[in-house]
């Protein structure tokens, strides 16, 4: 319990930190969103000059840093110029898109690798073993971008997948069991250039704990025990090599944030990718900040979700936090 | 021993790839900025042995390409006149290596042109700005990740050696750049620079943006490195004879994280270039006309480019191979250091 709290502890300061560090990156901006509105003509200067006063532009960082504190408590988190509403709401449904991919791909992902791990692991060094890492290399060395981009080609020259965004035109005219069958069609594309990107890493690392752990004398024993081949890898070899890719998991979710950033500015997918590439281009600066902590948000998360697992997977750690 | 055969192995081939890269002008048949405006999106040339009527030919052969009758963007080979690739010849002048003049150009056609990777929407031959973005993305790759491991190294071994207030200050602040994902990071710093500047400017503004995001791994690497290395018996023994805290570090400590350096920029390379590609590619990193390998790819945004011009995308074919040697490179080294054994097999290491 104490090691729970002691985490969840770090994760918040750790949001706090990065707000901070993400203020301390505005400062290097040489404008602001109202330099544009300055050079149209049709708009007075003394007009800008208030909206400059109205939005705080002009104070010094401390209080700037700590009226967005207080707008983040009012569930605000800073005003949108360019959409000219709160940045929260804006944010949320952004972020609920950017979360169903990749959560989904995360979850896929794993489910994949891990039997495959496992698969490889027991053949070591055979030739499936060998075709698989193979197969990986070949994945790791595609960049991410042309992973998407070929993708893409691929669905625009079969016709087969909806190339773009979450959801069809008519969509809202679609019977709810359509619905889902529509989202599905298009996070298909998404979803697997996010797989394949994560896939080759997942896969080595499991294999690599596995391999490691079937040598060890407990398995043999096991195995004289004529335990049968499926519960002896799955229940007794997998739990045993939990503890390294536990950790893993943790940083798979950033590399599938990171991964989704580009996926959906590539594909188009309405998630925090898009909006935030919209916001750096217009000097959004409070829609840009909170797009960065939500996504430190999730990334934290996953690595909480990873600590709770370690928890319970571990005794020793249970019992470490328990005697102290 | 078979270790270090691969890691030379490796290394060759990455040497020939970016030899290749680095006389670009010798290697691409044109200049990359200029503009053949009466053929743009021209398809990849095929090259042939055998012509229309069915005669061989010992020297390869191009068509030129001419618009379909009734159309405005397909094209049809001429098949009038082959024009044989010949090698060794002069072409557009050109400066080796930025200083040399040069006018040899490896391959080409007399009275015609030849395009083996297509053209893009400007008529601009995709293969020589292919060979030309390589130049700024490779180098982006390499700077950046010469920036990181100096920060790294710096942060880490100050970190390492001195400890206390430092050391965790330092790693707080690592903990935090650990905790972005990256790319968001990279665009959050890209977010609060200027935008519109010229070519070189952007250039060395996304290195250093790039050199800024990664360093708070190889700092944590270096630092454990640091904090062993200060234990050893030989750097006590040097301390005890009176090594100033300098000469430590410069002469005893800091030599021994070389290896780990290696193996961080062996990583870190391929995955600068590739923050470079997704910069450019998004129109936030160097501009055009000065090509890049994210800028050349960036028309595929385009929905009409992906349907019709499929040939846009076969610049990221190319660019296989020099990530392969990366991570070839990467993984022998990573062996070297430790290699995972299992019944006497080396199961490879993980990258």
């Amino acid at each position: 319990m104490r090691y729970l709290l002691q985490r969840l502890g770090h994760a918040f300061f750790l949001l706090i930190g990065v707000s901070i560090l993400s203020f301390l990156f505005t400062t290097l901006a040489p404008g602001t969103y109202f330099d544009e509105m300055r050079l149209n003509p049709q708009i007075a200067p003394e007009m800008v000059a208030a909206l400059r006063a109205q939005y705080g532009v002009d104070k010094p960082l401390p209080v700037r840093y700590a009226s967005w504190l207080n707008s983040v408590f009012h569930g605000e988190m800073g005003f949108s110029f360019a959409y000219n509403s709160p940045v929260a709401p804006l944010l949320l449904v952004r972020a609920r898109n950017t979360l169903l991919l990749t959560i989904t791909a995360t979850l896929l992902a794993w489910a994949i690798s891990l039997p495959l791990g496992v698969w490889s692991a027991e053949r070591l060094g055979r030739l499936p073993d060998r075709l698989l890492s193979w197969g990986t290399a070949a994945l790791m060395v595609i960049p991410d971008l042309a992973l998407a981009l070929g993708l893409l080609v691929f669905a625009v020259r079969s016709g087969w997948f909806p190339t773009g965004g979450m959801a069809s035109v008519d969509f809202e005219t679609l019977s709810p069991l359509n619905k889902l069958r529509d989202l599905v069609l298009h996070m298909i594309l998404p979803v697997t250039a996010l797989v394949l990107s994560a896939l080759p890493l997942l896969v080595r690392h499991v294999r690599a704990a596995v391999a490691d752990v079937l040598s060890a004398p407990f398995l043999l024993a096991a195995v004289g025990h004529g335990i049968p081949r499926r519960t002896l890898l799955y229940r007794y070899a997998l739990p045993a090599a939990a503890n390294p890719l536990i950790s893993l998991f943790g940083f798979s979710v950033g590399a599938l944030l990171s991964g989704s950033l580009l996926v959906e500015v590539v594909m188009s997918w309405p998630g925090l990718g898009p909006l935030l590439m919209e916001a750096i281009l217009s000097r959004d600066l409070y829609v840009v900040v909170g797009g960065i902590l939500f996504s430190t948000l999730f990334l934290v998360g996953g690595n909480l979700l990873a600590d709770l697992l370690l928890f319970w997977a571990d005794p020793r750690i249970r019992t470490e936090s328990g005697a102290r | 021993m078979i270790v270090r055969r691969a890691f030379t192995r490796w290394l060759v081939a990455l040497a020939v790839l970016h030899g290749i890269v680095v006389c670009a002008g010798f290697f691409a048949p044109y200049d990359p900025v200029e503009q053949d405006r009466k053929n743009p999106y021209l398809p990849p040339m095929r090259l042939h042995l055998a012509d229309a009527h069915g005669h061989l030919h010992a020297r390869a052969f191009v068509y030129s390409l001419k618009l379909r009758e009734g159309s405005f963007d397909q094209y049809e080979e001429d098949t009038t006149e082959p024009h044989p690739v010949k090698f060794f010849l002069r072409g557009a002048r050109y400066r080796l290596l930025g200083f040399l003049p040069c006018q040899m150009r490896l391959f080409g056609v007399e009275n015609a042109r030849i395009y083996l990777l297509g053209t893009d929407a400007y008529g601009r031959d995709q293969l020589s700005r292919l060979l030309f973005g390589g130049q700024v993305s490779l180098l982006a790759g390499l700077l950046g990740a010469g920036i990181t491991l100096l920060i790294g190294l710096s942060v880490g071994s100050v970190a390492g050696y001195f400890g206390g207030w430092r050391d965790s200050l330092l790693m707080r602040v690592a903990e935090l750049f650990l905790a972005l994902p990256w790319l968001y990071l990279l665009f959050a710093l890209r977010a609060f620079l200027p935008l519109a500047v010229g070519p070189l400017k952007a250039f060395f503004l996304i290195i250093a943006v790039i050199g800024a995001v990664g360093w708070a791994r190889p700092a944590r690497l270096v630092r454990g490195v640091v904090l062993s290395a200060k234990e050893r018996d030989f750097v006590r023994a040097a301390r005890g004879f009176g090594a100033t805290n300098r000469y430590l570090l410069r002469r005893h400590i800091l030599p021994q994280t070389s290896s780990v350096l290696l193996t961080q920029a062996a990583i870190l390379i391929p995955q600068y270039v590739l923050a470079e590609m997704t910069l450019s590619f998004l129109g936030l990193g160097v501009p055009e006309p000065v090509p890049s390998w994210g800028n050349l790819l960036s028309s595929l945004q385009q929905y009409s480019v992906l349907v019709s011009y499929w040939w846009m995308y076969l610049p990221t074919v190319v660019m296989v191979p020099f990530f392969l040697g990366y991570l070839g490179l990467a993984s022998s080294l990573q062996e070297r250091g430790e290699t995972y054994k299992i019944e006497g097999r080396s199961v490879g290491s993980l990258t």
